[in-house]
Formats: C-alpha cells, structure tokens, sequence
C-alpha cells in the first residue's frame, strides 16, 4: 500500500527574513539582476546583528525604485513624497527619541531633490542613518539623468552622453559633517552588513552608500550587460580603503571604486547640543511664577474669569 | 520640566504669540518651521516655550522639509505645527497633500500676505483662501479656521488641534498680518478649562491592526510609531492596510473618504458668527480681520434705514453651503468683501445659485477696505441695483 502519509519532497520552511519581511508583499516589485534584493538583505543581516528592537526602528523612503524598500519591510514604515524622507525622519526621531530610524532611499531622490535636506541634516548631526542605493540612473522614472550619472555616460535625458558632473556622495556626506559615512557595493554582502549594524548602534548621523547595478536601464543604456555582468564588473573595479579621503574619491565609469569605512566619529547630535544649549538657561526658572513673568514681561491678573463669548461685533457697537 | 502649559491669565499679547499660546495649550510639543514675516513670531515663542514643556523645536532648512517634519513628529504620537505665509505654504503644499493622504494629524498655520509671489511681505492680504482649500494636487477634505482677532487666534489654534486629532488632517489656519501682528486683550485660561481632543489610538492587537480600517466615521484608528504595529503607510493610493494598490477599485473607496470624513461632519466644524440675519435684506459676509474693517460701513448702512445683517465666517473650509442657501432665499443680495480679487466671493455665488445677488467688495491687501466702497455695495445691492 502506498504510504499517504510521506513526507513532501520539498518541505515548506518559513522564510529566513520572514521575521523583517512583509511576505504578503512578495513578490517584489523590483527588475532581475537588480541590487536592491541585495541591499535589503544585507539591511535585514545588519538589523539582526545590531540587535535593535524591531518595534523600536522606522524606516522613511521618498521615491523611486529604492522608495519602495520601506513597503517591504514589516516595521513601523513610511513612504514619503519626492526627496522628503530625510526631513520626515528627523522629525519622527525627535518627536520619539527612543526610534532607530533609518532612511533608505535613492541616489535621485536624496541627492536631487533632497540634497539641501541631505546636507542640513549631515550638519545638524540628527541621529538618524541615511542608506543610500547608488544606481547613476533613475531607474523607475525610465532612465533619466541622475546627480550621480558619470560623465560620458548615456541617459534617456542624455542622449549625446552626460555633459554635467556628478555629485561624490561619500565626499558631499563627510564635508557637511556626517558622524560616519562608508561606501560599498552590494558585492560586498559582508562588510555592508557590518557597516549597516554599526550604523544602528552609532549615535549622529551616519551615511552609506551602496553602489548598485541597474542592468534594466543604466546598463542597457551604456552597454554594461546583464546584472551579473556587473556585478563581476564591480568585483573587478572595487578596492577596499579605509583611510582614503572621502571627498577624493568620485565614481566615474572605469576608475576604481573606491569602498570603505572613511568616517566614524563621535560628536554631540542635534538633540544633545539642545540639552546641552538650553539646560543651564533653564535651571534659573525654579517655578511657574518666575516663569510666567520671564517669559511674558507683561504683568498679569492671576485669575480671571473665562468667558467663551467675544463678541467683538456688539463690543465695538457699544463704543 | 513641566509637561503642562500653565500659562494663564489676561495678557496684552499679540496675535502670533497667541497662536504660539493656544498651540502648547492644546499640547503642541513639536514645532519644525522656516521663519517668514509675518509668521516670524510663532516660530520665535515655541524657540523660547518649547523647550520649557519638553517639546522639540526645529528651524528647519526650508518649508518643504517644515511640513515633512512636523508629519514625521505626528506619526510619531506628538502633536505638531508649522507656522509660514503664502510663499511657504506654495512649498509646503506637496506634503500636505501626503498628510491628507496618509492622515496626520497636525496644524498649518498660514499667516497671510499680499500676494502673489513674494508680494507683500509686511502687510496683509487674503490671497490664500483658495490655495487652503485647493493647494495640493487632488482632492482631499480640508478645514480651514480663520480668526479675527489675536484672542481668537489663541481659540481657534485650539480647535484646530482638535480637529486635526478627531479628523486625522493637517488644519489650516488663515490669519492674515493684521491679527498676527496686532496686539490686544488675550484671556488664556487655565489649561483644565479648555477642551482638549486627543487622536484616537487603536486598542486592537499589533496582529490584528489594520492602519488604514475605519468605521462609521470614516477616520481609522491611529497607531505610533514604536509601539510595535509596525505598520505601514504611504502617499500612493493604499488599501485598508496602508499598502500600495493601483487598482481602480481601491482609489474609489480611498479618496472619498478622505472628502466625506470632513463633508460629513460639517455641522461639527463649520463655526460662524451671525447678527441680525432675521429679516434682513442685505447681508455682509466677511472673515478674518476684513469682518472688524468693514463694520463701520454695516453701522453707517443701519444708519440709512437698511435691513443689513452680518455673517461671520469661523470656519471657511468647509464651506456653510447649506446655511447661505438658505439664507439666498430669504435676501435681496450679499455682499462679500475680502482681501483678495474674489475667492470667497465665488464659493457664496456658487451656493446663492442665482437666488440673490452677490456683491464682491475686492481689494487685492495692502490696506484695508474704504469706508465708502462697503457702504456703495450695501446700498446697491438694497436698492437691487
């Protein structure tokens, strides 16, 4: 007799990720041979080796191919316009310190029209970590001209070949004060992992820069070949220095692409210059009647009567 | 430090530092804002008070990012505002269209100026009262308060906490430079006295919580960020879950609800001010500090024997529809003058349906309304002309 009650010959597992994953979402959106999988695992790698409560961290998207990371991951997440996850952010992070909230989004998105919140975030040192994909391209727009496009390199909206410079991301990061800025490609799974759970742990803010293939529209514009193609291709250009200076080291379409840890310091965050700032000030202010005085200059009755009718009309038809 | 704002009393305070007030009083305690005349001073007063209540204030880098942070603050369980003038709420208005999509609860506070463009930067206009309404691309339902003097520039921040709480919305208020910068008798009552309205926070289980499920009032549940929802939320059009879905279907139970939370609710939110309506034959509908300017000319009207009466808009958005439809009926005509070229004007012709005549009093800010110009319109529009 046959035996019905067999194993299966292939046994359902829950998904490793399941846990960060929202898997009623799956399949993903996202081209074959593009980086994204990568640099979402490699995120999901590096919440869990950080440790951080997943109820405690947010994650803030703006647009975009990248954008849409936040949708996939089952934490508290925000999809937010054109280039305004970085603002959005600080304002969750300051309104609930206790959040790790991480902003993932892309190279158009927080470059273009989010580079002033970019750079004024960098330079308030708001606690927030700012992972970027790197794709030269906007991808989902169909292949426009980025900030980040190397020069010659062709684009729907450049037709004879990019004519303008790009943006150094690492470099722009680092000169508008950022606490710890890093660089890999989504070959380097590892190291990107690490560089991501320090990240977590690390107070101010912190950058990274995941460089990554865009076989669809990047490659295929500039005859770059498949996703894996340049993947080897990465493997072949990327070199690992850590002391190389950051503002020194833009990508172009055949040098070496430079990766490492270029910045991790420690210095006061926004919210800690705040305390600091306003602390002593305030410890004058024992009680609500000093207070009140301090902070009105104008003598006061104690207590009034409150009445909800104003009634400027009639008051005025009286005088 | 103090978690209550204990500030009470009978002060000489001016408009914007009232509006300041009534925030914290309603229990603001993040404010992210770019400074801009003549809102400067709301900005200045939570500088100086937030931090004594342990609230957040931040001078953000530009508007934009004021009105994407005080979205991030809200999502996060913290009750919000950003105070600008016209040329900032030009650039504020792509995110407010995300809080009306994605339902934060948070204040805007409009401190108008001539315009358009830059315009006229220390003295007042109008000019916004349409963008408040119809600013961010789509449609949306939308309140917006406006107040007449600095005393109600404190009441109605209050009430519009407390609608953007119950209703889940950024709320407007339209000031104009003259109640912000004026100054005047301001009662601020103690805190226990005033009515507080708090966001309606989901007791389902993180499991079973949907972000974007919704009764009969149409307004969701709100979950925080933190509290272990981990829930998700987005600009696109979503299902009941906050995820993405393109579908026809999904936008038509989407968007109006976000109209009908607010249409359905005009009776709760649509304040006015009415005097001799009751037989009237002409009557003077105002806002805003045009409703103090032009009572000389409603005096001077009784004077001459009309039957002139006087309705007073608290609430523009949404619109009375029906009380001035009804009022069409029983009167030769209205007459509108505002501080624009004719914004309100149309919403009172759109509802008068040819019943009576409407008379737009315009002037285009900057200064205040002839005497004689309001009194001509009255007269005009009594003697049917």
């Amino acid at each position: 007799m046959a035996n019905n009650t067999a194993k299966p010959i292939i046994e359902e597992k829950p998904h490793p990720m399941e846990d960060l994953l929202r898997m009623d979402r799956m399949p993903h959106i996202w081209c074959s041979g593009c980086g994204l999988g990568s640099a979402v695992t490699t995120f999901v790698e590096g919440l869990k080796k950080a440790g951080v409560s997943y109820d405690k961290t947010a994650i803030v998207s703006g647009i975009g191919c990248t954008g849409r990371v936040a949708g996939y991951l089952r934490l508290d997440s925000y999809h937010t316009t054109h280039g305004r996850a970085i603002p959005f952010a600080t304002g969750l992070k300051l309104a609930n310190r206790e959040l790790t909230v991480v902003v993932f989004s892309g190279d158009g998105d927080l470059f273009a029209i989010g580079g002033n919140h970019l750079i004024h975030a960098a330079r308030r040192n708001v606690d927030i970590n700012v992972i970027c994909v790197n794709n030269f391209i906007y991808g989902m727009t169909g292949g426009q001209n980025a900030p980040t496009t190397p020069l010659g390199a062709y684009s729907s909206t450049a037709p004879y070949g990019n004519y303008e410079m790009p943006f150094n991301l690492v470099g722009l990061a680092a000169a508008a004060g950022a606490s710890y800025v890093a660089r890999w490609t989504t070959m380097h799974a590892r190291r990107l992992t690490d560089s991501i759970a320090k990240a977590a742990n690390k107070k101010g803010f912190c950058f990274i820069e995941i460089v990554s293939p865009c076989a669809t529209v990047f490659a295929r514009k500039n005859k770059g070949g498949s996703g894996l193609d340049l993947l080897k291709e990465f493997q072949t250009r990327a070199i690992i220095d850590h002391e190389a200076d950051p503002t020194q080291i833009p990508l172009s379409m055949d040098n070496e692409i430079v990766c490492g840890e270029f910045v991790n310091k420690d210095k006061p965050t926004f919210w800690e210059n705040v305390q600091t700032g306003i602390k002593a000030k305030l410890e004058k202010f024992s009680n609500w009647e000093e207070l009140q005085s301090n902070s009105t200059k104008i003598p006061h009755k104690k207590s009034v009567t409150y009445t909800s009718s104003r009634d400027t009309y009639n008051s005025r038809s009286n005088t | 430090m103090f978690q209550e704002s204990r500030l009470h009393g009978e002060f000489f305070m001016q408009g914007d530092i009232a509006c300041a007030e009534g925030a914290l009083a309603a229990g603001c305690r993040f404010f992210g804002g770019y400074p801009i005349t003549p809102a400067s001073e709301i900005a200045e007063r939570m500088a100086m008070r937030l931090p004594l209540l342990n609230g957040v204030f931040i001078q953000y880098e530009d508007e934009i990012a004021s009105m994407a942070g005080i979205l991030g603050a809200s999502w996060a369980g913290v009750k919000s505002m950003t105070a600008t003038s016209g040329p900032g709420i030009s650039l504020m208005n792509e995110n407010i269209g995300l809080g009306m999509m994605m339902e934060a609860p948070c204040v805007v506070i409009n401190v108008q100026r001539g315009s358009p463009s830059t315009g006229l930067p220390t003295t007042w206009g109008q000019s916004d009262m349409m963008q408040a309404r119809w600013g961010s691309h789509g449609d949306y339902g939308s309140i917006s308060l406006v107040p007449n003097s600095p005393q109600e520039f404190f009441d109605l921040t209050v009430t519009a906490f407390n609608f953007a709480e119950k209703y889940r919305l950024p709320v407007f208020i339209l000031a104009d430079a003259l109640v912000g910068h004026m100054t005047e008798k301001v009662v601020i009552p103690p805190v226990e006295e005033l009515t507080i309205i708090n966001r309606k926070y989901t007791t389902k289980k993180p499991g079973e919580y949907l972000a974007y499920d919704y009764g009969k009032d149409l307004v969701p549940d709100f979950a925080k960020a933190g509290d272990g929802y981990r829930y998700h939320t987005t600009g696109l059009t979503h299902d009941r879950r906050g995820y993405p879905d393109m579908t026809v279907e999904c936008q038509e139970e989407l968007v109006p609800r976000l109209v009908n939370k607010i249409k359905n609710n005009i009776n709760d939110i649509s304040l006015t001010e009415e005097y001799d309506i009751e037989g009237a034959d002409v009557i003077v509908i105002s806002y805003g500090i045009t409703s103090r300017t032009v009572l000389p000319s409603i005096t001077a009207a009784k004077e001459k024997g009309i039957k002139v009466g006087y309705l007073r808009l608290k609430t523009v958005w949404p619109f009375p529809e029906e009380k001035i439809r009804k009022l069409s009926g029983n009167v030769a005509g209205f007459v509108v003058p505002e501080m624009n070229l004719g914004q309100i004007s149309l919403e009172v012709e759109r509802c008068a349906c040819n019943n009576s005549k409407v008379k737009l009093v315009p002037h285009p800010g900057g200064g205040i309304h002839k005497f004689e110009d309001v009194l001509k319109a009255i007269e005009e529009v009594a003697h049917g002309k």
